[in-house]
Order: structure tokens, then C-alpha cells, then sequence
């Protein structure tokens, strides 16, 4: 080895051993253990065996599962509906008030998001700021139960995971040439024919790659779930972590986490389509 | 004007949302009614419940050691990755940089999945070593990425004049690069120290139960209910991320020097 190359050798041989030991092997390891038999005393038996695929459409699992993928979804359209006009409406401020604004989003991803967890548990609560006010204003005369339901864990999540989607879209929108707009309109072409065909399809590798920020997150946040959902509002990771932790069915919990990667992949895959169709655009 | 009122309605309506809740918990860490929902006077009672709390502070102290020691060594290796991947052209450099893709991409779940399973089968013992191994690779992408867009606005001319002058690689490492970087690769430091002290999905499944850090001390708290002291906390830890977070925004906004 030339002593000229060595900086080269070590640096990127230290980011590869990690990358290799400790990301590339432990996910293959979860994707053979997925195929392999569960055993009570030993945990897993070295039998080939599809039976944690099985349990995946099992209906006795298949709902909750649905029922996840249903709140990371509707968590994931709402966090799409504000955010892309919030990010929209940021990148038409001036550029002293953009860094603020960004600044402003960019704390609550930083904080603790578990602490931030518990604090809408303190806003939402029978006894919380939203039904005291509602109360006193006269209102309701009741509080209305939030607490332990569907809507308190899309609100949390919504919550937590807001800025993941405004900042995507924001770089998104914030590349896309001025002059795509001014070239739209001086062709006559209505504002929501724009959007529709100019800025939407310009803007997608950041809806996606929001999305998918959003998304999968989403899908394994037991955390929101374990505060503020109750036994009917489980998520994936919810059950991942059960399997695994208390249930000791590893595969069963593999086969869980194999399919979150394949979501994973699939979303990858439409960013990386959306992405080349964007530089073909531009080009 | 309607369109004025309406951008700014939205904006407002938007940042009550995000910050509503964390200063509803801030106030309340200073209400001396327990429900938290009554105003009562201004204390800082909770604050001393928290302070003489030992098993809460042994969680913080466990916590910050494995958020320095995890930060330092992913910016250490993050650093050096993040020129080598600048500097030179190699095969399987577009597979390094989609492993660490993946890596930031992929939810901690799988992350967490994946992890335990190595260490029970190589049977690390579960504690400080497994949770530092867990906390550098998750921490490890996020320092590359930052040092790396640090250094495509550099001028590559410097580096050439330091080789033709006759400094090694290890050389104009330490003394131009990472000097140039410095607001990235301290920026990388800070952004993995607060993930580090804010994981908890990774954490709850590589930790044993010898060594308790502190967001899953908070999480079996809060799992139980409301309790002023973890208010207190909550705030003590909210207060860290913003001086984080303040710091890091002002070092990535500096231009580079040379």
C-alpha cells in the first residue's frame, strides 16, 4: 500500500466495515431468519418455512396490520395537504423570513419527539387544554374523548412528523425554475392547470421523498401508539416489537420488518422514476 | 390582501400546532397544581423533584455518556467518509452512498429489528456497548451528508496547492479540510448527539436492563401517567435541543472562510 493512498484505504475501509457489519449483514440476517421455523425454547429453528408470510394475511393479524397502515396513510395524506402549501407559502416569503420560518420547522424535528408525544397527551386529554377551553366557552358540556382513539394517534402523528414533509417539498419547490411558471402563464394556462402539469410533476421527487419520510415512520412509532392509542389503535411497530421483545417470535417479527424494507424499496424505487423524469424534463 | 391574510393565517395556524403543546408543557413545569390543567402559583418544585430523583438522573448521566462518546465517533468516521467519498472515484461508491441512504431512510424499527438480531447472535451483552454500536450507525449518515455538502462549495485548488507543497493526505486532512469544514462536521456533532438523546425506538430494543438511559426512563413514566417531575424534564430537555439546534443552524449558515 503507497503511504498516498492510505488516508483513502482507511477512511473509506472504516465506513464500509461499519456500513457492512452493522447495517448490510444484520438486514440480511432478519430477511433468512423471516423463512425460518419459530421455536418456543430456542426461538427460531433452522426449518425453512413460509409460515410468518402466512400470519401476515392471517385476518387475525391482517387487520391490525391494515388498521396501521390505514392511520400511517391517512397520517401521511394530511401531512401532505398542509404541508405542501405551507411549504409553498414559505418559498414565496423573502429570504430573511424564509430562514426564519425554516428555522421555526426545523426545531420540533429536532425535540425530543417522545416528550412532544406526552405533551399532546396533556392537550388532548379528557381533562386537557382543548376540552377545558370548549367547556368553558360553552360549547360542549362534556368533554369529548380524545384520548385512547383513532384521531389522537393521526393527530400525534401528524404532529411528530409534519416537518419531514414540509422540508422535502420545500427544497423541491424551492429548485424549480421561476421561469417554468412564467413560461406557463404567458401561454395562457389556467393556475390549476399549472399545478397540474408544470409544478405537480416537477415537485414529485419531493412528494415522494416526503412521503416516504413520513410513511414508514410512521408505520413503527409504538411510542404514539403506546401513549395516546389503546388496544385498538396498534401499529406495525406495535407488533414488531411484541413479537420480538415479548412474544420471542422472531420470525414473525422479521417477516414484520422484511415488509416495511419492501415498502421501503417500493417507495425508493417511484423516487428515483420521478427523479429521472424530472432531470429528462429539465433537460 | 384576502391572499395575505389567508398565507399568513395558515402560517400562524400551523406554528400554534407545532409549538402549542411544548409551551403548554413548559408552563406547566412551573404550575404547583399537580393536573397540570388548573393554574395553582409559580413553582419550581418539579425542578428539585426531578434533581433529587437518582434513578432519573443516573438515566440522564448514562444517556449523555453514550450521546458524546456515539457523536464524536460518527463524526470522526463520518468526516473522513464523507472527503473520501468527495475526493476520489472508486467502485462501489454508488453503493456506499445508497447504504447510507438506506440508513436514513429506513424506519428505526427495522433498524432496531435488525441490530438485536446480530448482537444476540454474536451475544454481545446488551447495555453500553450495543447501544453505542446502534447510536454511531444511525448517527454515522446524517454527519456524511452534512460534512459532505460542506465541502462541494470548497475551492479545490486549495488542496491541490497543499499536495503540490508537499503535504501528505493526512496532512491536509487536518490542517485544510477539516479546519474548512469545521462548521459542517461540528454541525454533524450536535445533530447526533440530540438524535442520540432523543432515540427511542432503537434504544428500548439493544439496551438491557443494567444500564437505563433516558428516554425510556421518561417513556415508563409517562406510560403510567402524568407526572409534574417528568415536566420538568421535559423542559430541562427541550431547552438543550433549541440551544442544539440554534448552534447548528448559525455554524451551517457561515460561509466558508477561504
Amino acid at each position: 500500500m503507497k503511504a498516498r493512498d492510505q488516508f483513502k484505504w482507511v477512511s473509506l475501509g472504516l465506513l464500509t466495515t461499519w456500513l457492512v457489519l452493522f447495517v448490510l449483514f444484520p438486514n440480511l440476517m432478519v430477511v433468512a431468519v423471516s423463512f425460518l421455523t419459530s421455536d418456543v425454547k430456542e426461538m427460531i429453528r433452522p426449518e425453512f418455512s413460509l409460515d410468518s408470510y402466512a400470519k401476515l394475511i392471517d385476518p387475525l393479524y391482517a387487520k391490525v396490520l391494515l388498521h396501521s397502515i390505514y392511520l400511517a396513510g391517512v397520517t401521511t395524506i394530511i401531512c401532505l395537504l398542509v404541508g405542501y402549501p405551507a411549504a409553498w407559502l414559505i418559498s414565496t416569503c423573502s429570504k430573511r423570513v424564509q430562514g426564519l420560518l425554516l428555522f421555526l420547522i426545523v426545531v420540533p424535528f429536532w425535540t425530543n419527539s417522545l416528550i412532544r408525544t406526552y405533551a399532546m397527551k396533556v392537550i388532548l386529554g379528557n381533562r386537557g387544554i382543548i376540552n377545558k377551553g370548549l367547556m368553558e366557552l360553552g360549547i360542549i358540556d362534556s368533554p369529548i374523548r380524545m384520548m385512547y382513539t383513532e384521531t389522537a394517534v393521526i393527530i400525534a402523528l401528524v404532529y411528530i412528523l409534519l416537518p419531514f414533509m414540509i422540508l422535502p417539498l420545500f427544497s423541491a419547490i424551492e429548485k424549480m425554475p421561476n421561469t417554468y411558471l412564467e413560461a406557463a402563464r404567458d401561454l395562457g394556462s389556467t393556475k390549476l392547470n399549472t399545478f397540474r402539469t408544470v409544478v405537480w410533476p416537477l415537485t414529485l421527487p419531493g412528494v415522494i421523498s416526503g412521503c416516504l419520510l413520513v410513511f414508514l415512520p410512521a408505520l413503527g412509532m409504538f411510542y404514539i401508539a403506546d401513549l395516546l392509542g389503546g388496544a385498538g389503535n396498534l401499529l406495525i411497530g406495535n407488533i414488531i416489537r411484541d413479537q420480538i421483545l415479548v412474544a420471542r417470535n422472531w420470525p414473525f417479527g422479521a417477516a414484520l420488518s422484511v415488509s416495511l424494507i419492501a415498502i421501503m424499496g417500493l417507495l425508493m424505487w417511484a423516487y428515483h422514476r420521478a427523479n429521472t423524469s424530472v432531470k429528462e424534463a429539465k433537460a | 390582501m384576502i391572499g395575505r391574510i389567508g398565507k399568513w393565517g395558515f402560517i400562524s395556524l400551523l406554528f400554534i400546532y407545532l409549538y402549542l403543546p411544548i409551551v403548554v408543557l413548559v408552563v406547566n413545569s412551573f404550575n404547583s397544581t399537580k393536573s397540570g390543567i388548573r393554574w395553582g402559583e409559580f413553582t419550581t418544585k418539579w425542578y428539585s423533584a426531578m434533581w433529587n430523583n437518582s434513578g432519573l438522573m443516573d438515566a440522564a448521566m448514562n444517556s449523555l455518556l453514550v450521546a458524546t462518546v456515539a457523536a464524536t465517533a460518527a463524526t470522526v468516521i463520518g468526516t473522513l467518509a464523507a472527503v473520501a467519498l468527495h475526493r476520489y472515484r472508486f467502485r462501489g461508491k454508488g453503493a456506499l452512498n445508497g447504504m447510507l441512504f438506506v440508513v436514513m431512510a429506513s424506519p428505526d424499527i427495522v433498524m432496531a429489528v435488525s441490530l438485536l438480531a446480530l448482537f444476540v447472535t454474536i451475544g454481545v451483552q446488551l447495555g453500553f456497548w450495543s447501544l453505542l454500536i446502534a447510536h454511531i450507525t444511525f448517527c454515522l449518515p446524517f454527519v456524511v451528508v452534512s460534512v459532505y455538502s460542506r465541502l462541494s462549495g470548497f475551492d479545490p485548488f486549495l488542496i491541490e496547492a497543499a499536495r503540490d507543497l508537499g503535504a501528505s493526505q493526512w496532512r491536509t486532512f487536518i490542517k485544510i479540510i477539516v479546519p474548512m469544514a469545521f462548521p459542517a462536521v461540528a454541525a454533524g456533532w450536535l445533530l447526533s448527539f440530540t438524535l442520540s438523546l432523543d432515540d427511542v425506538i432503537i434504544s428500548s430494543f439493544v439496551t438491557g436492563p443494567s444500564f437505563e438511559i433516558l428516554p425510556l426512563k421518561v417513556f415508563s413514566m409517562v406510560k403510567v401517567g402524568v407526572k409534574p417531575s417528568v415536566n420538568a424534564l421535559a423542559a430541562v430537555m427541550l431547552l438543550l435541543s433549541l440551544i442544539m439546534v440554534a448552534i447548528s443552524q448559525f455554524l451551517l449558515k457561515q460561509k466558508p472562510s477561504a
